[in-house]
């Protein structure tokens, strides 16, 4: 009776778990797919090419959106990887056990929560105002910087512990150097990891508009320096939304925000790939 | 014959817990020396301390000396770098890093800058060779070590320590994780690495330590309780306590 018990639990788990997962790829898919829907089909040349030429009827296209991201984009994450995955090395190998690293562990994690329009208010009193940035890229650059920097830590931190201690000892006994071992052996083991991290880290960088309301200004025209100010593409799907009658524009907006998400991640997976059958040799 | 290693008085703390017990000790060059007991004797501790890994291990103190060719290992002035190179380790679990099988055997050689001094991939050849696996990997130098069986991986983890040229090989349960023929294999080598090499094998399997090992110490709640020539303590111990053990009354 027992293993009948057993079997038809086991049945059920499976046959829940096999549904959450379709459900879930069901839903995922079908928003990706009604966006492509929606907005390709006023996905064109022009509409790539020219800058939005504002009105309510949301007139012109996307090229200074698309060219606004990628320099934010590109410039956050220059600007992340250092002081992030130095934190996560600092916090797992360095820093001794006690009350001030947990209160840092501590602050990482209540950061981590913190809505993203507090750091934008925190970047405009900052880097806005205060340090004459203006709105500008920089300035939205360096508040992506300040509420990714947790979860960047947090993911890294995660991925150093996951590499067991028997590879430090071994890279130790062998006469390699702290240092050396962090770098030789720590970080392309926990590689996978980190990079996983960045890529959540861009996704999070690419969708947000609240914090770069505040910090880039939102103007249209196309930038020209880091100190220029400008709109994301996401922060152009929502003026789209909320201020003009162009609906399809959003969504074509968004169709070409969905895709550029697929084509950085692709790129940094087939990235991490290679780097990493480099590191670890043919299996 | 000086002793390659003499501990004196050596004792070694893990916070409040005393883990080794006025520990003198001394290897012989060149011979097989097995420290055998029941789980935490201390045995692994005591291996541990030869190369300064305990060092690793926060809250751990040590008292007395652990002389190398005479001079002390704990003295601050001791380069911990060189000690490690001159003393290499063996883990329980075979623990190849995730590289090639080449970069394996080269991470020593390359972390301590020696691979000026000619040609890497001879060094690498020759490491392999005698740690008897050059035959079965040669063609697949680019293969991840992890890839490898586990007795390979220890064969590997073996090369990957000859490569620094070290004086002395510590070996700790080196065999617990293999099959028997795995093991055999690893035995084999052992008794031909110690034509050039000093060393020191920890195992809790008493009839490895009577094939492999010259001398052979008991250890029991971080006291050593005998040490003498392994055939001497296998056939007349002298400590009731040894008997007992080697008996298998207990352990």
């Amino acid at each position: 009776m027992a293993q009948v018990t057993a079997r038809s639990k086991q049945k059920i788990a499976t046959a829940v778990i096999w549904a959450s997962g379709v459900v879930t790829a069901l839903i995922l898919l079908t928003i990706v797919l009604y966006i492509l829907a929606k907005g390709l089909p006023y996905v064109n040349w022009q509409f790539l090419t020219t800058a939005p030429e504002g009105g309510l009827s949301g007139e012109g296209g996307i090229s200074s959106a698309i060219i606004a991201t990628v320099y934010l984009i590109a410039f956050t994450i220059a600007l992340l990887i250092i002081p992030g995955i130095g934190t996560a090395i600092y916090l797992t190998e360095y820093a001794p056990d006690n009350w001030f690293t947990s209160a840092i562990r501590y602050a990482i994690n209540t950061l981590a929560g913190v809505p993203s329009i507090v750091f934008g208010l925190f970047g405009f009193a900052l880097f806005v105002t205060a340090l004459h940035f203006n709105f500008s890229i920089l300035s939205g650059a360096l508040t992506l910087v300040c509420l990714l920097l947790p979860t960047l830590i947090s993911t890294t931190e995660e991925s150093i512990r996951a590499v067991p201690q028997y590879q430090r000892e071994a890279g130790f006994s062998l006469g390699a150097t702290k240092w050396q071992t962090i770098s030789h052996v720590i970080l392309p083991a926990a590689l996978p990891g980190i990079i996983t991290g960045i890529i959540l880290c861009i996704g999070r960088a690419i969708g947000e508009t609240a914090c770069l309301y505040v910090t880039m200004g939102g103007g249209s025209a196309v930038p020209t320096s880091l100190l220029s100010g400008g709109r994301t593409l996401a922060l152009h799907v929502y003026y789209l939304a909320t201020d003009t009658r162009a609906s399809e524009k959003a969504m074509a907006t968004a169709a070409i925000l969905v895709i550029l998400i697929i084509i950085i991640n692709t790129l940094t997976n087939w990235l991490s790939q290679r780097f990493h059958t480099r590191m670890v040799g043919r299996t | 014959m000086d002793p390659k290693i003499e501990t004196q008085k050596l004792n070694l703390y893990y916070k409040n817990n005393h883990a080794l017990k006025n520990i003198d000790f001394k290897i012989r060059e060149k011979q097989i020396t097995a420290i055998i007991g029941p789980s935490g004797c201390g045995k692994s501790s005591l291996l541990r301390t030869f190369d300064r890994m305990t060092d690793l291990t926060a809250g751990a103190r040590v008292e007395g000396q652990t002389l190398l060719d005479g001079k002390n290992i704990f003295d601050p002035l001791v380069d911990i770098v060189e000690l490690r190179k001159r003393v290499g380790m063996v883990f329980q679990q075979p623990n190849p890093f995730p590289k090639s099988i080449a970069e394996n055997v080269a991470f020593g050689p390359k972390m301590l800058g020696l691979t000026h001094q000619g040609n890497i991939d001879e060094l690498i050849e020759k490491s392999l060779r005698a740690a008897a696996l050059w035959d079965e990997v040669k063609d697949d130098l680019d293969k991840s070590g992890l890839a490898l069986s586990g007795g390979q991986q220890q064969r590997l983890c073996i090369a990957r320590v000859l490569a620094v040229e070290p004086e002395v090989i510590l070996m700790d349960e080196p065999c617990s994780a293999l099959d028997p023929i795995s093991t055999l294999k690893i035995e084999e080598l052992m008794q031909d690495l110690k034509q050039k090499y000093t060393i020191v094998i920890v195992t809790h399997n008493m009839q490895q330590a009577a094939r492999v090992s010259e001398w052979s110490a008991f250890m029991l709640l971080g006291e050593m309780i005998e040490y003498s020539a392994t055939h001497e303590l296998f056939s007349r111990p002298k400590d009731k306590r040894t008997e007992d053990y080697i008996t298998g009354r207990f352990g």
